[in-house]
Parts: structure tokens; C-alpha cells; sequence
């Protein structure tokens, strides 16, 4: 197959970090082609330059066989290569038709705007991926799957030659994933080149032609993908074989931490019953809208259940605010990290300590700056999170490590029950398996936790009996160690 | 059948606009307040609160425009129109001159102020309101510094000729003629010159495109400093133009008469369906979130009311204004959570 993009000998350095170091990399005419690493491998630093944000030190650029000087922004608009980053650069006031349509109104440069054009570029762009959206429709009330189509589209409307999507399925339900990888086939079909950036091993399988993984800033590997399987991926991309142990609950007689008897509230969830015994991880899964966060988040008070009993230790609780939650020795960490979980301008010292600067008092009962410093350097180093300094803001680390303070957050605490809500969402492997380790880590110290998760595979790993929730109920349990995840899958997606 | 259908579905697309409750909320409102004084819905009365609300409505098409750019209101406007009228009383009995002329001059110093407050949050990525908080008190500070707030009295007659002029006048029982005033035209075209921006030039779509996704629109490549200077620079035209048509009505200069109404003309923005975040509003609401105002204020004076509910009103538009914005917000993420519970 013909190549369309060669980058030869890529060398990047910023202040002290040699993000490439001579890398060489081919993407062929309309082929799918998937860049892994873990975070810091130089995967991103590789698209900025292909997509003209940022410019090699030394090193050659050929597009279509012509050598080109450098890549800018513009340029690589012109010459068809697109970026969809994660945040999807939509606009939310407008609607879905001017969304698509800006980029080619504003290539255009006519000052003033037509609006049956506005109309025909989206549905152009469209019909392309045989997608149909109400144009109308004003895009920050879509949901993120259909705002992605809405991103692609946009991309579309030039003469795409070569689209990246850089993490393009981390915020995104199932059900969606799937349509977005057969909307990239659909691209493919086309002659587009697909260059997808993932943290999410299965998804590359079952779309990727080639694979290039990254490590430190080198490129380690390029392979078809049945030349690999996830063993080997992980070792590529780490330099390290991981050991793969299944969760073993030691003792299934262990006193019970958490009793809850026909809980439920209505348009959230209907009587639901779980145990949870000292040391063991349960897993709970189901698809959005199963009712299992809104379950989560009424065990932590955020919206109380109405009817039902809550008992820890045994003893009767009423949870009608996260302050009883608190109380009763529960900690939760959310879903959405950047939302509920962490003040993401302040410190990494200040978000671990929120929970607890009532122990942290000194003389007048005003926080005592020494001791908050020591004990968030004691959970960092627990945790593993790679900061040089409590001080900088949350915002400014990588979402393995944001991940790791959440955590930290809340066990600064020493809660009896953790209820973890996807907790290696979006996060990259080895920072998952260290995630992983230390939630067993709590639990073979006695802690109880529930683990909500999407990921079937997760739960049969790392837990010992899995519940899964469809339409606001438990509709089974089953024991992870004799559990196949799809076995789970099955009963995560039954019709009701 | 079919045709039934079709107006209620055109009905359903009209309720879905803050404008058409907007227009609702004024019909309502003047014929409430023409039952109790019929007074209310007479041709001079009509005409008479159209002519005084112009100044207004000139500044809030400005307005707006900033507020849909930056989601943060610029409140310098009044400031600037303050010290235009000054300086444009003060050089045409100086200098003489044409009403065209005045209104040039008006517009050019009124740009190089917004200019000053677009050039600063550009650069420095200040906050409009903090910015021109800023401003305010540099503009209206000199014209006190230079002037000692020594009041007008006289001002060149050109600006009484300017602002009685009128169309379909029509001569009163005492003999006082009124009718449709020029000023209400000046205020119409703007309005019209807010629409033709904000919804068919590249330029206004720069500007919603900026006020919802600032960092996406910078992505696109789209001419962030030029939008940014344009909406500013529209401003303080605008505020330019209010000053003299403000001259022209009072036919005098009290330096602080303009100071003090940035809140009114932001709240009438924001009733017109404009959002406190930015990126969203339009010029037709804008207007009638004026012209509900001027009728209130009208309407309270006829039903012999103490003007200071006007303010109470004007206050409680901006808290409802922000908290339903914000409420909307926190809906919106909340959504998510609504699940079908099996039987």
C-alpha cells in the first residue's frame, strides 16, 4: 500500500525531557493505525507534530512522498490531516449544522454567512458516514458519543486525508464506542487514514491494521494485530511482563461491614440488596443508566435512597448526607474525577487533605501547615503518585496519577467501606495495575469495597463476587473466580 | 387537519424562543397598565417612552455583543458615553460644526475607549468585568479631573434640532407636537445592524463561536485579537452614538446623568435571553428586554408608583437571570441521572 505520511529520525527535546528520540514512522494511504504507550511515551508529542503544533527539533517530514520543510497548523489542514483531541473542540451554544460547517465557512472567507450553505456543508459531511443528526439541534445538549459524530463530521467537510483522534473512546459509553469504530471503518472505506490514540487495549484489536507502540520516546514496536495479544502489548509498552494474579478472598467468614436490605428510590433504583464482608471487593457493573452510580451515590449520601435499610457493622445507619456517609466510615470516589472528585487549581497537598483537616488542627485550632505537608507526602508516596511537589495544582498531572489522589483523598480518611466508581477509567496500564494492586492492598487490611466498573474483564479479575445491575435492580451475582467475562456481558445487556 | 397541525408545530417552535415570551410579557403588561390608566396606550405616550429608552437600546446591542464574546459584561460603556457627550458638547460650542460631524467624532472616541478595554483583555486574558471596572474609573475619573463636574447648560442648537426631529407628528390639545422620533430610529437601526452582525456575518459568528469554546475557536484559527477588537470596538461606537443622542434629548451636560445606568442596560440584555456565561443572545431580544423596561418604568410613573421599584425590578431580573442560568447548568449535568426502574 502506498504511504501517505514518513517522519524520519524525529528528534523533540523540551527544558531536560527527550520526548522523541529519533523516531522513524510510516502511516500508509487509508489505513487504520493505532499509537499506544503509556502516558509519557511521546505518543502525544508525535501527534503535535504531525498535526503541526509543535515542530521537531531536527528530523524529515515526507506527505505523499514530498519532503516537506516543517508542518504548521494551517499546512497540515491543507494537506487533508485533522485532529479530533479529547476534549472534541465543539461548540456548545451552536448548533449541530454551524458546528460541522465553521471550519469550511471560515476556509471560505466570506464575511457574510449563508445559511443553505451552512446546511449543505453538515449534510454533506454526514452522508459521508451515513450518520443523520438533527442539524438543529444545539450541541452541548447532545451526548458525548453524538458530539464526537458531530467533531468527525467537521473534520469531514475538508479534504480529509488522514484523521487522528486522540483518545477518542475515554469518556464514551459502550454502546458508543462501538458506533464510533464503525464510523472509522466507514472513513477507511473512503481512503481516510485513521490514526487513534488509546489507552483501551480490546477497542484497538478489533479495528487496528497496525499497531506502533511507544516507549520513552522511541518507537518500540509496529505489528499487525494478530502478532499480539494483550500479554505482550503490556510488554511492550512497559518494558515489563505484568503478573496477572486473579483476587483471592481469604476469608469468606469475615464479619459482615455492610448490610443493605431493599434500598431504593424512585427513577434511581428499586430494591436492592448487597452484603459486603471485611477484605472483600464485590464488582458491580451494568450499562448507564443501570442505576448502579445512582446507587453508589446514595450509599455516599449524594442522593439519599427513600426507603430501605442501611446497616454497617451491624449496627442500623440513616444516610440523608454525605456527612452521615462520612460518619459511618464509608468513601466513595467518583466517576467523574474532574467533577466531584478533585479541586483540580488547587494543590495535590490540598486535595488529599480536604477530608480530614479536622485532625490536622494545631494551636487555636487553626490548621497546622506541617503536619497537612507530611501527611500528603506520606499518601503520595504510598500511592506512587509521580509529583516532584505537593504544591502543584492537580490539573497539571496525568490522569493516572489525578486518579491516585482521588484515592488518596478519600483513604486519608480511613474509611471501613470504599466504593470506587470506575477508578481506571481513562487511566493507562500500568498505572491500572498499580490501581489494582493497591485496592487489594486495602483489602487484605480489612477494608470492604465495592468496585463499579465497566469493564467486565476488570471486575472477574479483581473481584470476588460480582452483581449486575439492569433497569434499577440486581438482576444476578455470580462468582468471579469460575466467572468468563462474557458470561457478565450477557447479563449486563439482556433485554429486560 | 394537516394545516392545524402545521401552526401548532410553528407555535411550538415560537414558544421554544425567549423572544416570543418576551413579546407576550409586553402585551400583557401594557394592557394591565392601560386598564388602570389609559393613558398608557396613546400615540404621545407611546411615542414619548420609545424616544427615552433609545439611549438605552442603542448601548444594550453593544452591550450584548461583548457579553455574548466574553460571558462577563463590560460595564465601562456608560463611563465612555459619559465622557463623549462631554467632550462633544464642550467641542461643538467651541468649534461649531454639523450634527454628522458630532456623531463621527462621537463614534471615534468612543472606539479608541473600547479599543483601550478589547486591547487589554486580549492580552493580558483579564476579565471583561474586572477590566472595565477598571476602565470605568479611568474614563469617568479624567472627565471629573478635567471638567470638576462643572454642569453644561447651553449646548450648540444643532442638538435640539437633531433630537426633535420627528416622523408622523402630529400637533397636541396644547399645542405641543409629538410623534415618532428620530432617536427611536437611530435605536432601530442599531437593532437592526446587531442582527445583521450577530447572525450573518462570519465576524458575529466569530463572536458566538468565541463565547462558547474559547479555546476550540482559537484551534479553528479563527482571528481571536480582530473579533475580540471589533465587539469592543463596537461598544464604544455605540456608547458614542447613545451620547449623542442622549445630548440631543437632554440638551444639557450633567456628568454623572449617564454613570450608573450600566446596570440597567445589562439587565435588560440579560432579560433578552442573553446568558450571564456568554455565547448565547440576540439583538431582536435585547430590544424588548428595553422596551419592557421602558414600559415598566413608564407604567409605574402613570400608576403613580415610587421609581424606585423600577430598581428593585432591575435587581431581581439579574439574580433570576443568573441563578436560572446556573440552575440550567447543574440540570444539565444532573441529567444524566434518570433511570427506568423495572416494575
Amino acid at each position: 500500500m502506498e504511504e501517505f505520511l514518513r517522519l524520519e529520525k524525529i528528534h523533540k527535546s523540551f527544558v531536560g525531557v527527550h520526548a522523541l528520540k529519533g523516531v522513524d514512522f510510516t502511516l500508509r494511504k487509508g489505513e487504520i493505525h493505532c499509537l499506544v504507550g503509556e502516558n509519557g511515551c511521546g505518543k502525544s508529542t508525535l501527534i503535535k507534530i504531525i498535526s503541526g503544533v509543535l515542530q521537531p527539533d531536527s528530523g524529515r517530514i515526507f506527505v505523499e512522498g514530498q519532503p516537506v520543510a516543517s508542518l504548521g497548523s494551517a499546512a497540515t489542514m491543507a494537506r487533508g490531516i485533522q485532529v479530533i483531541y479529547q476534549d472534541l473542540s465543539l461548540f456548545p451554544n451552536l448548533t449541530v449544522a454551524e458546528n460541522i460547517a465553521i471550519a469550511e465557512v471560515k476556509e471560505r472567507g466570506a464575511g457574510v454567512v449563508d445559511w443553505d450553505e451552512v446546511r449543505r456543508i453538515a449534510q454533506e459531511a454526514m452522508a459521508r458516514i451515513h450518520v443523520d443528526l438533527d442539524l438543529d439541534a444545539e450541541v452541548g445538549e447532545l451526548p458525548i458519543g453524538v458530539q464526537q459524530l458531530v467533531a468527525i463530521c467537521r473534520a469531514l467537510t475538508s479534504d480529509l486525508k488522514l484523521l487522528i483522534l486522540d483518545e477518542p473512546t475515554a469518556s464514551l459509553p459502550k454502546r458508543d464506542i462501538e458506533n464510533l469504530l464503525s464510523v472509522v471503518r466507514d472513513l477507511q472505506a473512503h481512503g481516510i487514514a485513521v490514526l487513534f490514540v488509546s489507552h483501551k487495549l480490546n477497542e484497538i484489536f478489533a479495528v487496528a491494521e497496525r499497531i506502533t507502540v511507544f516507549r520513552d520516546g522511541e518507537r518500540v514496536a509496529t505489528l499487525p494485530p494478530n502478532e499480539l495479544d494483550d500479554d505482550r502489548l503490556v510488554a511492550l509498552m512497559t518494558g515489563r511482563t505484568l503478573a496477572r494474579k486473579v483476587f483471592a478472598f481469604a476469608d469468606a467468614g469475615a464479619r459482615k461491614v455492610l448490610q443493605v436490605r431493599g434500598l431504593s428510590k424512585r427513577n434511581h433504583f428499586a430494591d436492592v440488596s448487597l452484603e459486603l464482608r471485611a477484605g472483600e471487593i464485590v464488582g458491580l457493573t451494568g450499562l448507564i443508566g443501570s442505576g448502579r452510580t445512582e446507587l453508589a451515590l446514595a450509599l455516599f449520601g449524594i442522593s439519599p435512597a427513600e426507603s430501605g435499610e442501611i446497616r454497617v457493622e451491624g449496627k442500623p445507619v440513616q444516610i440523608r448526607s454525605v456527612k452521615d456517609a462520612v460518619a459511618a466510615g464509608i468513601a466513595y470516589v467518583p466517576e467523574n474525577r474532574l467533577v466531584q472528585g478533585l479541586v483540580m487549581k488547587h494543590s495535590v497537598e490540598a486535595n488529599v487533605t480536604a477530608t480530614v483537616l479536622d485532625r490536622l488542627l494545631g494551636r487555636l485550632g487553626l490548621v497546622d501547615p506541617a503536619r497537612k505537608q507530611a501527611l500528603a507526602r506520606e499518601w503520595i508516596k504510598a500511592l506512587g503518585v509521580n509529583v516532584s511537589d505537593p504544591a502543584v495544582p492537580v490539573q497539571t498531572l496525568s490522569g493516572g496519577n489525578q486518579q491516585k489522589v482521588v484515592i488518596a483523598k478519600w483513604l486519608a480518611a480511613s474509611p471501613r467501606i470504599l466504593i470506587l466508581d470506575g477508578p481506571t477509567v481513562g487511566v493507562d496500564v500500568m498505572a491500572k495495575a498499580a490501581i489494582h494492586e493497591y485496592v487489594r492492598g486495602l483489602a487484605a487490611r480489612g477494608m470492604a469495597v465495592l468496585l463499579i466498573t465497566d469493564e467486565e474483564a476488570e471486575a472477574v479479575a479483581n473481584t470476588n463476587r460480582i452483581l449486575v445491575m439492569r433497569a434499577g435492580r440486581i438482576r444476578g451475582e455470580m462468582v468471579a473466580a469460575t466467572a468468563e467475562a462474557e458470561q457478565v456481558q450477557q447479563l449486563v445487556e439482556a433485554p429486560s | 387537519m394537516r394545516a392545524a397541525e402545521a401552526v401548532g408545530g410553528m407555535l411550538r417552535g415560537l414558544l421554544r424562543h425567549n423572544e416570543t415570551w418576551l413579546a407576550i410579557l409586553i402585551v400583557v403588561l401594557s394592557a394591565a397598565i392601560t386598564i388602570a390608566n389609559p393613558a398608557f396606550l396613546t400615540y404621545e405616550n407611546v411615542a414619548g417612552f420609545l424616544k427615552s429608552c433609545s439611549m438605552v437600546g442603542i448601548m444594550a446591542v453593544g452591550v450584548l455583543i461583548v457579553l455574548i464574546l466574553s460571558g462577563s459584561p463590560d460595564v465601562s460603556f456608560t463611563a465612555i458615553a459619559q465622557v463623549v457627550e462631554y467632550a462633544v458638547a464642550v467641542a461643538t460650542l467651541q468649534w461649531g460644526g454639523n450634527i454628522y460631524l458630532a456623531l463621527a467624532a462621537a463614534a471615534a472616541m468612543g472606539v479608541l475607549m473600547g479599543l483601550v478595554n478589547g486591547a487589554i483583555v486580549h492580552w493580558f486574558r483579564v476579565p471583561t468585568i474586572i477590566v472595565t471596572i477598571a476602565t470605568f474609573n479611568i474614563y469617568f475619573g479624567m472627565l471629573y479631573v478635567i471638567t470638576h463636574g462643572k454642569l453644561i447648560n447651553l449646548v450648540h442648537p444643532m442638538f435640539h434640532d437633531f433630537g426633535n426631529t420627528l416622523l408622523f407628528s402630529r400637533v397636541s390639545s396644547i399645542g405641543a407636537s409629538y410623534g415618532l422620533s428620530l432617536m427611536t430610529l437611530v435605536w432601530l437601526g442599531t437593532v437592526l445592524l446587531g442582527w445583521f452582525i450577530l447572525r450573518k456575518t462570519f465576524l458575529g459568528r466569530s463572536v458566538f463561536a468565541i463565547g462558547g469554546n474559547e479555546v476550540a475557536a482559537e484551534r479553528l484559527g479563527i482571528a481571536m485579537l480582530r473579533t475580540r477588537l471589533f465587539a469592543f470596538g463596537l461598544v464604544g461606537l455605540l456608547s458614542g452614538v447613545a451620547a449623542v443622542v442622549h445630548l440631543s434629548i437632554v440638551q444639557a451636560v450633567v456628568p454623572n446623568i449617564i454613570v450608573g445606568k450600566e446596570l440597567e442596560v445589562i439587565a435588560a440584555v440579560v432579560l433578552g435571553g442573553a446568558s450571564v456565561f456568554g455565547g448565547k443572545g440576540t439583538a431582536l431580544g435585547a430590544a424588548l428586554g428595553v422596551l419592557l423596561f421602558a414600559i415598566l418604568n413608564n407604567g409605574l410613573t402613570l400608576l403613580n408608583v415610587s421609581s424606585y421599584w423600577y430598581n428593585v425590578t432591575i435587581g431581581v431580573v439579574i439574580t433570576v437571570a443568573i441563578t436560572n442560568s446556573a440552575y440550567q447548568a447543574l440540570r444539565h449535568r444532573r441529567a444524566r441521572v434518570h433511570v427506568k426502574v423495572e416494575p
